[in-house]
């Protein structure tokens, strides 16, 4: 009984619209074949959207700061992953190992260039990833720049049947990876020792160390497997874009920002809720209202998170931060 | 306050030196000069609502944006003076800015950032939705162009202007609000600190002059505004300029202008580092390594080196319980 | 035979202010020590010092070895448990996480070390689900607690257990301290305002106005004391 009283009345109004909006999506979906192909096209596409804001909010639960190199970092890994290819590797061997590679690249600039600043200003901080953002698309560009590159995917372009709906096998793997990516950081978080540390050290830094964890390396871990999970979205979007391009990550990294804001950077699943709420809208727009021109829809989906944040400063699943005093 | 040259000196001797300069510098190098002091009026401006007030804004090139727009529109409709367009897009941008500040009093911390980020997204894009007026990605060309030095002298000028109003602003009580919200919200509130006032006003202040600098930037692109100039890697080059300013004082400002000014436009024959793909390299490495050393900016550094000289590092840093990992 | 902790001339600082100006003290092993003092004397952070929570110099010897720059994480690794002021409860983990956390330098099964916390707080086991932060003020002291002895110390400090507490929780925390000392052999420093409490609990005690020790002995020799009655036991 102690539980239902504490829970927030907004929470609940909150999770009963969303789940009115899922049935809505579901009764259209079965009324037109349309509407539903582009359901699914964006659950596939939030996911992915999703896997970038759970990246962010991960770095920002435990060191308060924005990683705006996030999406580069994980264009970074996509061409490294086209390396690999180039040098023999198959596609989901390549796919792994970057993963591998992903979180080792995370801890390094965790130790080597944030750690130093980090604890003296986050503004400085926040500078750093800027710096990042530029360095990285420099030396992406100094490494792969010039010829046009293409990344082989290994999903094809058929699609499935099912009860007349067409759904893309890309669909399904985005949907698949992203979702098993997820599924293990969870497990991580919920089930392992490791997991509860890293949460702890995010939440009261003093009070864990006191516990015998070392905060520090809980922090370089955090960025690792951020760094993981950008690998993945940038993996799972490729495949959509024609050929490797240095700035394809920057609007899946603008609307990550928006999903984070949405579901409130406090809450990881709020993250990937929000995510899979802006896919959708997305798709669903671009379906129904041709009106909207791609330039436009990045400023639609930000308006519609400043209406939210002006509802719920602290984002849809947002906890308020009180402030002790 | 800090010991450094009493501002009697370095103001006038400042000063001095931008008015010899055009006449030293080739016309390509005054342009480069001029474009500095734009940034030192955009950097200024933020710098008092980041360094001052705390809030960080990804958002300022909107300001840029719509002053830029307004010196542009207004000359070529009603072939207004430029200088006076300027003022114009002060005052506009002065008016915008509070009206984005009011309910932005709601957010904190990073969800502001977000959401100025999405000005910056949002507001180059109307151009491209109002086209009849606001000449869409074609842009909007003002009949008016001016040489080089006039374009110097006039960035200058109202760089003094507003360095001038910036400094009256900030010593007396409004200043000190200012830094009161910064250093402890909850302080200021508790000894009766009006904080939504004075953080609206500072955005209204920032804006206003990001305002004045956007129109700046357009007078000395040849009159011409467009949409792609005003992107969210302009509000991006700003934020890195007032960090890398630190706070506080002229030269820091001068720097962090100069920093985002010159640097992305280091001369292509200069080896490596002027490459297409060197420069990016080296900026990205510069601003990570510029924060690393001294994250409180070029402003800082000379506290840092006289704490370095005395090698008490220590008393530097903030006081922080060991195992917490943030402030 | 030497004691479990020593302090010999400790020192710590806040930046520029100057908190303990050359503490020292010693707690022998299986014993209850008392801290009392004036707010800010420095009593907290004596605490500190030891759990490396704040920096400190002078020597510090913990079960015979010299704990140079440890910090907390490695003060809680060689069996050092710190009970800070205002708990340092985790209130958006659940009472069972809380409690694992406490096990975290433990290698191997934890279940009987858990099993045997359950027996001095039996109530847990009810309230495992439940989300930390909405336990009462006392219940979480006692959860503070729990956690500290499920990493199985060999040094308890606790500060301030008794702050913003009902007397009647208070008395039973104390009294599962004292019963944790007893059976358990677990030696404890405890940094305590109510000065009778402390005394009553504790073998012996120190009392440190402005960042000195100004009296020592034990807590007979201190409950007897004139100063120490007038000014900290009201009588």
């Amino acid at each position: 009984m102690e539980r239902l009283k504490t829970a927030d009345v907004g929470q609940v109004a909150i999770a009963v619209v969303l789940l009115a909006g899922a049935i809505a999506l579901l009764v259209c979906s079965l009324g037109s074949t349309k509407f539903a192909t582009s359901t699914v096209a964006g659950v596939a596409l939030g996911l992915v959207y999703g896997s970038l804001a759970l990246a962010l909010v991960l770095i920002y639960q435990a060191t308060h700061v924005i990683n705006f190199a996030q999406g580069e970092l994980a264009m970074f890994t996509t061409y490294i992953a086209y390396q690999l290819i180039q040098w023999g590797l198959s596609y989901w061997e390549a796919f792994f190992a970057t993963l591998a590679i992903a979180f080792l690249l995370g801890t390094v600039l965790q130790v080597a260039v944030i750690r130093p600043v980090q604890h003296r200003s986050v503004i400085a901080t926040v500078i750093v990833t800027v710096g990042l953002f530029i360095l990285i698309d420099g030396v992406v560009n100094w490494i792969w720049g010039g010829s046009f590159r293409s990344l082989p995917s290994p999903f094809g372009i058929a699609s499935y049947d099912v009860g007349g709906v067409p759904i893309e096998h890309l669909w399904v793997w985005q949907a698949g990876v992203v979702l098993a990516g997820l599924a293990g950081v969870w497990a991580l978080f919920r089930f392992t020792k490791l997991g509860l540390a890293m949460r702890a050290a995010a939440l009261r830094p003093a009070s864990a160390a006191l516990a015998g964890v070392r905060v520090e390396v809980m922090l370089a871990i955090g960025w690792g497997l951020a760094a993981l999970l950008g690998a993945v979205a940038g993996l799972m979007t490729e495949p959509s874009q024609y050929f490797l391009d240095q700035a394809f990550m920057q609007p899946i990294l603008v609307y990550a920002f928006a999903a984070a804001a949405l579901g409130g950077l406090e809450s990881p699943a709020g993250a990937v809720v929000g995510g899979i709420a802006i896919g959708v809208l997305q798709t669903l727009m671009v379906g129904y209202v041709p009106q909207i021109t791609s330039e436009l829809q990045l400023p639609l989906a930000f308006a519609l998170i400043l209406a939210v944040l002006l509802v719920k400063p602290n984002g849809l699943f947002g906890r308020r931060q009180v402030q002790r005093v | 306050m800090r010991r450094r040259l009493p501002a009697v000196v370095s103001v006038p001797g400042v000063a001095g030196v931008l008015v010899v300069l055009p006449f030293i510098l080739s016309s390509y190098h005054t342009f480069l000069a001029a474009e500095v002091g734009v940034f030192f009026v955009a950097v200024l401006g933020l710098n008092i609502l980041t360094g001052y007030t705390g809030q960080i804004s990804i958002g300022h090139g909107a300001f840029m944006a719509i002053g830029g727009y307004t010196t542009a529109v207004m000359s070529r409709d009603h072939h207004t003076n430029l200088i006076l367009t300027i003022l114009v897009a002060f005052a506009i941008c002065f008016v915008v800015g509070l009206l984005f500040g009011l309910p932005a009093l709601r957010l904190s911390g990073a969800y502001l950032a977000l959401a100025t980020f999405a000005l910056a997204i949002s507001v180059p894009q109307l151009p491209l939705q109002w086209s009849r007026y606001l000449g869409g990605s074609g842009g909007v060309q003002s009949p008016e162009t001016k040489g080089n030095v006039w374009i110097y002298g006039a960035a200058w000028s109202v760089s003094a202007v507003l360095f001038l109003l910036a400094w009256l602003i900030l010593r007396g009580r409004v200043g000190r609000a200012f830094r009161a919200v910064r250093d402890s919200e909850i302080a200021a509130v508790a000894s009766g600190v009006e904080i939504g006032v004075y953080k609206t006003l500072a955005f209204g202040i920032s804006a206003a002059y990001c305002g004045a600098a956007g129109a700046l930037f357009v007078i000395a692109s040849n009159g011409f505004a467009q949409p792609d100039q005003f992107n969210v890697a302009l509000s991006l080059q700003l934020l890195i300029g007032a960090a890398v300013a630190g706070l506080g004082s002229l030269w820091g400002i001068l720097a962090g202008a100069a920093f985002v000014g010159l640097l992305p436009n280091i001369s292509p024959s200069v080896p490596i580092i002027g490459s297409e793909q060197g420069r990016d390299v080296v900026y990205g490495l510069l601003v990570v390594l510029v924060m690393l050393v001294l994250p409180g900016g070029l402003a800082g550094l000379p506290a840092r080196l006289r704490s370095l000289r005395r090698g008490l590092n220590r008393k530097s840093k903030p006081v922080k319980l060991r195992g917490s990992s943030s402030q | 035979m030497s004691a479990l902790l020593e302090l010999e001339d400790v020192e710590a600082r806040y930046g520029p202010i100057h908190a303990l100006h050359g503490i020292s003290l010693a707690v022998e092993e299986g014993t209850i020590v008392a801290v009392l003092g004036p707010n800010g004397a420095g009593k907290t952070t004596t605490l500190r010092a030891v759990s490396g929570t704040v920096r400190r110099s002078g020597r510090i010897v913990f079960a015979g070895r010299a704990l140079g720059r440890t910090g907390p994480d490695g003060a809680a690794r060689l069996g050092i448990a710190h009970v800070p002021e205002g708990r340092g409860t985790f209130s958006e983990l659940t009472v069972w996480e809380n409690l694992r956390l406490g096990a975290y330098t433990r290698r191997g099964s934890i279940k009987s070390d858990v099993e045997r916390v359950l027996t001095y707080f039996p109530w847990l086991s009810d309230r495992r689900r439940q989300q930390a932060g909405t336990l009462s003020g006392g219940e979480q002291q006692m959860l503070a607690l729990a956690r500290a002895f499920v990493q199985r110390p060999k040094l308890l400090l606790l500060d301030e257990p008794s702050l913003g507490l009902a007397p009647v929780l208070v008395s039973e925390i104390f009294r599962i301290v004292r019963e944790l000392n007893d059976k358990e052999g677990l030696s404890v420093l405890v940094v305590e305002q109510n000065a009778h409490l402390a005394l009553q609990a504790a073998q012996s005690g120190y009392v440190i106005e402005a960042g000195k020790i100004v009296l020592s002995g034990t807590s007979a020799e201190l409950q007897a004391d004139d100063a120490i009655r007038a000014s900290y036991l009201g009588y």
